[in-house]
């Protein structure tokens, strides 16, 4: 049994929402248990500084920020070398579900805050930026879902809780997968995990990513559904 | 969205003699709606988020146990620091804070301060040695206007909301257990800003509005009606008359968006 009585295959409650930034292009929240992201993304845009530019596929740019409230003991505002390293394997998770060359010398532009942290923070940053870069109507070939497994207590378990990655020995592996191609996109680890308990672990991130992909394409869905009522009212 | 800058001014000032706005509203309305969410974020010891139509601004409330000042033995001290995030707006850059950012969290400091919204007495855990530092963190989430008042609104309803944490026999803060004693908020400063478009005076000027307007005056009142700061913005100056007028405009204002306080 775990600390807060779920099961091991079990997450944490998901809310998701597309069109919660009105000034970005495209933009989503994803919120998990008590861990909430917050995505907007601008463009595709012309190049800044412009040698950036790459004249066959566009530049993306991620950025992941914490609130400084967003954790118990107040984080320093900007960034820092974690921030700096989450950025990039977020930009690198989101990057395989983009159409890369439809937008030469172009960039987009992806920004995440944590409004909340409760552990899972870039998982629940990739899920929501996956949806925001979709909102903002980027040529993809699959949605990112993203969640965290690891071993709690010599067991596998899906979506660690703050208070389960503070007990001893526990072992950390966000996770980021395409589910329709099939690809992992996202693999980091943290802590000890017998090589057998990988593939086990890799199986239950596929399953609960799956079920992260439903709720994000109904995030979508229902901002356009919305958008239909609201001009049928009219 | 707005191509001519000139021509769009020109039509604004036309409007603004019928008194009436591109959105509908007349000249002295805020927009609708304004909101208040408490408790946005569970690990800060209060939060808010504002929402004036499509302006919003989280807040969050942290407190650390640290020094007093010297020249001020028994009272804590508290910091106001913005955050311009670049998902709020086509027009913030990410990295370090901009000027605006740095001038948007000292006017909502002054209008804290100097009001003496906080009881900084009441922050004093041990004379000369230790005291609570109250940090107040302003996150911008969607830029359409008016963010000073918007954030001097979140700062004082995440200050509204905030607790303390436990403070354990050994010092040190265990914030994963909050106290039910409520931060000693003694008054409930807000902030109005007029801004000056063509000869007429606005109010929560929405970021179209923003880019057309030639000066702005930041008026931050407590409840009795005591200017607590100031702070004139924009490239053109102000006559004493539309000081006085802006003045006028605040006590009302600024009493209209306290009626949206809690407690």
């Amino acid at each position: 049994m775990r600390p807060d009585g779920r099961k091991n295959d079990e997450m944490r409650k998901i809310e998701a929402k597309v069109g919660v930034i009105e000034k970005a292009d495209g933009s989503a929240m994803f919120k998990i248990g008590n861990t909430i992201a917050i995505a907007g993304v601008y463009g595709p845009k012309p190049v800044r500084p412009k040698h950036l530019e790459d004249p066959e596929k566009v530049l993306l740019k991620c950025y992941y920020d914490m609130y400084s409230f967003s954790v118990p003991e107040r984080k320093r505002p900007g960034p820092d070398r974690r921030s700096i390293e989450l950025s990039m394997v977020i930009k690198n998770a989101l990057l395989p579900a983009i159409f890369v060359k439809e937008y030469p010398k172009s960039q987009i532009d992806v920004f995440v805050s944590i409004v909340q942290a409760d552990a899972g923070t870039r998982c629940a940053a990739i899920s929501a930026a996956a949806m925001a870069l979709a909102d903002a109507g980027i040529a993809m070939k699959d949605i990112v879902a993203a969640v965290a497994v690891g071993r709690v207590n010599n067991e596998i378990v899906v979506d660690l809780t703050k208070e389960e990655e503070d007990i001893e020995g526990t072992t950390d592996m966000p996770i980021a997968y395409m589910p329709r191609m099939k690809k992992f996109t996202l693999l980091q680890l943290d802590g000890k995990m017998p090589a057998d308990d990988i593939k086990k672990a890799l199986e239950l991130a596929k399953t609960s990513c799956e079920k992260i992909y439903e709720i994000q394409k109904k995030a979508l869905k229902d901002k356009y559904l919305k958008m239909r009522e609201n001009e049928n009212k009219d | 969205m707005i191509i001519d800058g000139e021509n769009f001014k020109r039509y604004v000032i036309e409007l603004s003699e019928k008194n009436k706005r591109i959105d509908g509203r007349g000249l002295k309305d805020f927009r609708k709606p304004i909101k208040i969410e408490y408790g946005v974020s569970k690990n800060a010891e209060g939060s808010a988020l504002v929402t004036i139509g499509k302006t919003r601004v989280a807040c969050g409330v942290k407190l650390e146990v640290g020094e007093p000042y010297p020249d001020k033995p028994d009272e804590g001290t508290m910091i106001v620091n913005a955050e311009f995030a670049a998902l709020a707006s086509p027009e913030f850059e990410p990295g370090a804070p901009g000027e605006e950012s740095i001038e948007l969290a000292r006017i909502v400091d002054r209008g804290i301060r100097e009001s003496g919204a906080i009881d900084t007495k009441k922050l004093c855990i041990k004379k000369g040695e230790k005291v609570w530092l109250v940090f107040i963190d302003i996150y911008i989430q969607n830029h359409d206007g008016n963010l000073i008042d918007a954030s001097a609104l979140a700062a004082i309803a995440a200050l509204l909301d905030a607790k303390f944490p436990k403070l354990e026999e050994d010092g040190k803060v265990n914030y994963k257990e909050k106290t039910n004693e409520p931060l000693p908020i003694v008054k409930k400063p807000t902030a109005c800003t007029i801004y000056k478009i063509g000869d007429k005076l606005f109010v929560d000027a929405n970021a179209d509005e923003e880019t057309i307007c030639n000066a702005r005056l930041t008026i931050t009142m407590d409840e009795n009606g005591t200017i607590n700061a100031m702070q004139k913005g924009g490239m053109d100056g102000l006559e004493q008359d539309e000081i006085e007028k802006c003045i006028e405009i605040a006590k009302e204002k600024t009493k209209e968006l306290r009626n949206y306080l809690k407690g």
